[in-house]
């Protein structure tokens, strides 16, 4: 589905290299998760995926069935299947959850062609599904994130994800401010887009989403670089033990 | 202090192109006798004067009204959707035909030009009293001379809940039409009334609004000031507010090439509560003003300013803003903000905030900030597949929201809301 090859970027302001030759081969039907340190580069991987400014893509490419999105601007990505789960997802006041998602759900309608969904499908459908994330009314009519709690926000993202179907989800650490009960409605939310036609890469520092949402293949990010990919007793050896020993075993 | 000879020659030439206004009644050829005469003293405004230092009046000054192609648009008028008692004025002449029955229970409605023969009228203690009131400490010479030429306008007194809102229309449909109105409105003792103003009126539009607020009595306005590109407005409104009174009002403003809103308040009586706010967005060639003056003279009461203006092309917004607090007006609350969002270099926002307090016991605020469309924000719109332009205009709207928040009616604020997004939505075709 996306397969990301040889990525190199830095920043576009100065010379800091923050990716040094990334590959991935995400497929159809499975989970991936990524692992690694603080400032190991994951967060700029979801951001150059999706298209932000401020980053300089100096070698490699990034296909999405067949096209290279590196070339895309950020919401033709997301029209072409594309979806980030922000790790700090934005505060917006003045506009409703609701109209914007109804905004983005017809915005990428539009560019891949189909027909824009009316009010009353729309509004039927993201009950629904606001339900599953245990989010409220209320919580629709307000506006983007502005006060939601961490837990709610990262909610929100989930219910984004649900209404945008997207085929390739990235999720960048949307467990890491949730409680326990959050988690698992936010595990849950996932669980219920899994599907033979959809991947995901779930970045994630914690082994204990991953008891949620139970990764195929783990993947662990140092310093730029994928060193090393496993099963999902990768994870469990890094809650035990930490990066230290991957990283002098590929050292 | 003697006016320079350009100003003396401004003022006479203004005067010389005008109509006499008709004589009328005592009182009221009185007060606009006394208004020329006012005007005379302080002179039309001029480039050089400090209150028009960013707004040429050049213009709003001159003896013939620059021309102003009327705006043809396939778009339902502003408020057809509400129930409301409609007034409707064409290049500013009444028009009774397309009008409604002025009648409406709580409330007397009466014509300005069919009251100027009367001998004593209510309105005599207000017309042209809260304008010259307004006059000090700063002039405003094109109220004066709307006091002393306006032909036509209504006089509103409301003694109950008036039950639906007065809907004044403006329609312009000449091109060179230089239309002068004056209204005067009475709210008594625990009284309410929702006023609704909409439409360009004319090529060039000078009007004045005087509100008087008894105790307890609430108003509340909405203006949609729109359309045709080539229009002039200079607009002023004068409130009184007496104790426990409310006043609130809002302004949308798109398109004209010259606004200049002032918006001068006093607030006389204890614990009364004024808000005033505006959203205006303007494209090219667009020059709106907003300036407000609030006094506070009397205890606790509470001012609000919120004022925001989007800005593209080389739009320019102008925003001068001051809360007065006199000796003894105790536990003043006085909040202001003016804010503009530049869509690009070439726009211009200028604004002078002030602040004058004489009490010791006051809190106030305020604040005034020009910015740009946030980048994070923009890509976390796009992110979600909403292309560039209508992510833009989101945040446009996200931005005013401050403003229009200020309507407390939710279907009012829907209905301005709807507006602004149906502008934006034109322009990016
Ligand atoms: N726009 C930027 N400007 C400056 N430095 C940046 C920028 N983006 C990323 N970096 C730097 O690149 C490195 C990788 O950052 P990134 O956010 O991708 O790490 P991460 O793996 O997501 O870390 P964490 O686990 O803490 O979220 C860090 O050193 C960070 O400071
Ligand atoms: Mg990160």
């Amino acid at each position: 589905m996306l397969e990301i090859k040889n990525l190199h970027v830095k920043l576009e302001d100065d010379d800091t290299v923050i990716l040094k030759g990334v590959n991935l081969n995400l497929e159809p039907g499975k989970v991936h998760a990524i692992m690694g340190p603080n400032g190991s580069g994951k967060s700029t991987l979801s951001y150059v995926l999706s298209g932000r400014d401020g980053y300089e893509v100096t070698e490699g490419e990034a296909w999405l069935d067949g096209v290279n999105i590196l070339d895309l601007e950020p919401e033709e990505r997301a029209a072409a299947g594309l979806f980030l789960a922000f790790q700090y997802p934005v505060e917006i006041p003045g506009v409703s959850n609701m109209t914007f998602l109804r905004t983005a759900v017809n915005a990428q309608r539009k560019a891949r062609g189909e027909e824009e969904m009316n009010s009353t499908e729309f509004l039927k459908l993201i009950r629904e599904r606001a339900k599953t994330l245990d989010i409220d009314a209320d919580m629709l009519k307000r506006p983007i994130n502005v006060g939601f709690s961490g837990g709610e926000k990262k909610r929100n993202e989930i219910l984004q994800m649900a209404m945008l179907e997207p085929r390739m989800c990235i999720l960048d650490e949307t467990d890491s401010g949730l409680d326990v009960d959050a988690m698992k409605l936010v595990a849950k939310g996932v669980n219920a887009l899994r599907d033979p036609n959809r991947a995901f890469l779930v970045i994630t520092h914690y082994q204990r989403l991953l008891d949620h949402i139970e990764p195929d293949v783990v993947h662990i990010m140092s310093d730029g670089r994928i060193i090393k990919t496993g099963g999902p007793e990768l994870a469990i050896e890094v809650e035990k033990n930490g990066y230290a020993d991957i990283k002098a075993e590929v050292a | 202090m003697a006016l320079t000879q350009a100003k003396l020659d401004a003022t006479e030439a203004r005067l010389a192109a005008m109509d006499a206004p008709a004589q009328g009644a005592g009182w009221l050829a009185q007060a606009r006798g006394g208004a020329v005469a006012r005007l005379r003293e302080m002179g039309l405004p001029g480039r050089r004067d400090e209150y028009w230092k960013f707004t040429r009046p050049d213009s709003l000054i001159a003896p013939e009204a620059p021309r102003a192609a009327v705006f043809e648009i396939d778009e339902a008028p502003m408020f057809d959707e509400f129930d409301r008692l409609k007034l409707v004025f064409v290049d500013g002449v009444f028009d009774p035909d397309s009008s409604d029955d002025p009648s409406l229970a709580g409330v007397e409605i009466e014509r300005l030009s069919d009251v100027a023969d009367t001998d004593i009228h209510w309105a005599r203690d207000l017309y042209g009293v809260l304008e010259a009131r307004g006059q000090s400490p700063v002039a405003r010479p094109l109220a004066a001379l709307n006091t002393g030429y306006a032909k036509d306008g209504f006089l509103i007194r409301v003694t109950g809940r008036a039950e639906r809102p007065i809907s004044l229309i403006y329609r312009h449909e000449t091109d060179s039409s230089d239309a002068i109105l004056h209204h005067v409105v009475r709210l008594e003792e625990g009284a309410e009334l929702t006023l609704l103003e909409n439409g360009p009126a004319a090529a060039r539009f000078n009007k004045v609004l005087e509100v008087d607020i008894a105790d307890g009595a609430r108003f509340n306005h909405i203006r949609a000031q729109g359309r045709d590109h080539e229009r002039r407005a200079a607009t002023h409104i004068f409130a009184r507010l007496g104790a426990e009174s409310v006043f609130k009002s809002f302004t949308m403003s798109v398109n004209g090439v010259m606004t200049r809103n002032e918006c001068v308040i006093e607030l006389t009586g204890d614990d009364a509560v004024a808000h005033v706010a505006g959203a205006a967005m303007g494209d090219g060639d667009f020059h709106h003003d907003d300036t407000v003056f609030v006094t506070h003279d009397a205890e606790r009461c509470e001012s609000r300013q919120v004022f925001k203006k989007v800005l593209r092309n080389g739009a320019v917004g102008v925003f001068q803003g001051k809360i007065l607090v006199k000796d003894g007006a105790q536990k003043t609350d006085g909040y202001q903000i003016s804010q503009s969002l530049l869509l690009d270099d070439d726009s211009q926002f200028l604004a002078k905030p002030e602040l004058e307090i004489y009490a010791d016991d006051v809190a106030c605020s305020h604040g005034s900030t020009t910015g740009a469309i946030d980048a994070d924000t923009l890509y976390y719109l796009r992110s979600r597949g909403v292309p560039e332009a209508e992510a833009t205009d989101l945040l446009v709207l996200s931005f005013l929201a401050q403003a229009v928040e200020e309507i407390e009616d939710e279907a009012l604020r829907e209905a301005i809301t709807a507006r602004l997004d149906a502008w934006l939505a034109r322009r990016r075709g």
